[in-house]
């Protein structure tokens, strides 16, 4: 890879300034990063660790659901979170191998915004709130298409706000060799009704299945969605699957979630 | 460059590296300990599992910079204070756990990791936690046979496959 200035501030107010530099970028655990970098399809000319920045970190309760620092890991996710929002836990529980989990962090996930990332359908389904150094943002105006966010040019995400959901569960089909979700479905019912957020199938990236929200909201189980169509126009098509095995497993996994869920 | 500075293996060490210079080539190149293994350097196979701060870690995946003045634990720090192999090690001899050898530093580390967090995984999770680390001769069956058996389970009834 190209080589580049490397700084690890202490503090968001240092990171920040650093971040002004001409082709700086942050690095979060570099999970995808780094990999992008080896293959030259990224080449900053300063990366900035948010690693090593303690404000950045952690999981609590507080004023609107459980908030999670941008830069936790998901294996401390999967761990503070389990007795608070189980259906997260599990979710970041469940992405990569136990390697990746101790380094690859929500903010760094939700950043990059893959398009079959895990992270996206939780944070959509659970309708969280991102926090950045600037403002606040809707998961439903966060997400903006393929790597794709409201994240403006020198803002970076801090924390990431969950409303905990009275029932939820994530039930991803995996691409075994990657681990990313080959579909991925999570399903929250909360006392304003129920979201449903699919990664791993749209080839604008996680986007919500509107109709499911309603069938589910007024009938919270897996028969509910049974005379429900997901139409295949626009899915992601690779060599593990076609736009129409996507859309099949949409509804399968939406039923398998709500069963799980229930 | 830049100096960095980390604990390996209970040592304090120190090296010139560039920004984008990898653990796993600060391990290997500035401090000889080529027992890290670099298989695929896209963070799939696991050969070159680490722990950092106790976490094992894919170290061509992480930057030496990113981790100065962390702990680093490396398979060369695994065998006992003697010189003889350590429990895990030894179990994966006796369980012909390796056959080319390529992979096992990874997999002594990772299951390192695993079996500090969870002392007595059953063999579900046993595969569960392994699941970062390839090989390619094994199958894997002896590998997780190794495992069981460190955590002291009994493996007499698990047959060889």
């Amino acid at each position: 890879m190209h080589n580049f200035d490397f700084v690890k501030p202490a503090t968001l107010a240092d990171a920040l300034a650093a971040l002004k530099s001409d082709g700086a970028q942050a690095l979060s655990g570099g999970q995808t990063l780094i990999a992008s970098m080896k293959q030259r399809l990224a080449a900053p000319a300063t990366l900035v660790s948010l690693t090593g920045i303690p404000e950045l970190k952690g999981v609590c309760i507080g004023e609107g659901g459980l908030h999670v620092g941008a830069a936790t890991p998901h294996a401390e996710v999967a761990r503070e979170a389990a007795k608070h929002y189980p259906a997260l836990a599990a979710l970041a529980g469940g992405i990569g191998d136990p390697q990746v989990r101790n380094r690859g962090t929500i903010g760094g996930s939700i950043a990059n915004n893959d398009p079959s990332a895990c992270y996206p359908a939780g944070v959509l389904a659970s309708g969280a709130t991102i926090v950045t150094n600037r403002r606040r943002i809707a998961a439903d105006d966060y997400f903006q298409g393929l790597f794709t966010t409201a994240l403006h040019e020198g803002e970076i995400v801090t924390s990431v706000v969950f409303p905990i959901p009275q029932k939820a569960a994530y039930v991803k089909f995996d691409q075994p060799a990657s681990r990313f979700a080959l579909t991925g479905v999570f399903v929250a019912k909360t006392a304003d009704g129920v979201r449903v957020a699919v990664t791993g199938a749209g080839g604008d990236g996680v986007f919500r299945w509107t109709e499911a929200e309603a069938a589910l909201s007024a009938n919270f189980a897996a028969s509910a969605i049974a005379g429900l169509t997901v139409s295949p126009d626009g899915m992601i098509h690779d060599l593990h699957g076609t736009p129409a095995y996507r859309a099949h497993l949409v509804k399968v996994l939406t039923g398998h979630a709500v069963q799980a869920a229930a | 460059m830049t100096k960095v500075s980390m604990t390996v293996n209970g040592k304090s060490v120190s090296g010139e590296v560039e920004g984008r210079t990898l653990l796993s080539s600060f391990l290997r190149d500035g401090l000889g300990l080529t027992g890290t293994h670099i298989g695929c350097d896209t963070s799939q196979c696991g050969a070159c599992v680490v722990h950092v701060d106790g976490r094992a870690v894919k170290s061509c995946t992480v930057f030496a910079l990113d981790v100065a003045g962390a702990q680093v634990k490396t398979i060369e720090g695994m065998a006992n204070p003697d010189g003889s192999l350590s429990v895990l090690q030894q179990a994966f001899q006796d369980n012909h756990g390796l056959q080319c050898g390529f992979c096992t530093p990874g997999m002594v580390m990772s299951a390192a990791a695993l079996l500090a967090d969870n002392p007595s995984p059953t063999e579900a999770e046993v595969r569960h936690g392994l699941e970062g680390n390839i090989c390619r001769c094994t199958g894997y069956h002896n590998i997780v046979k190794a495992v069981l058996q460190a955590s002291g389970q009994d493996v007499s009834k698990i047959a060889a496959e």
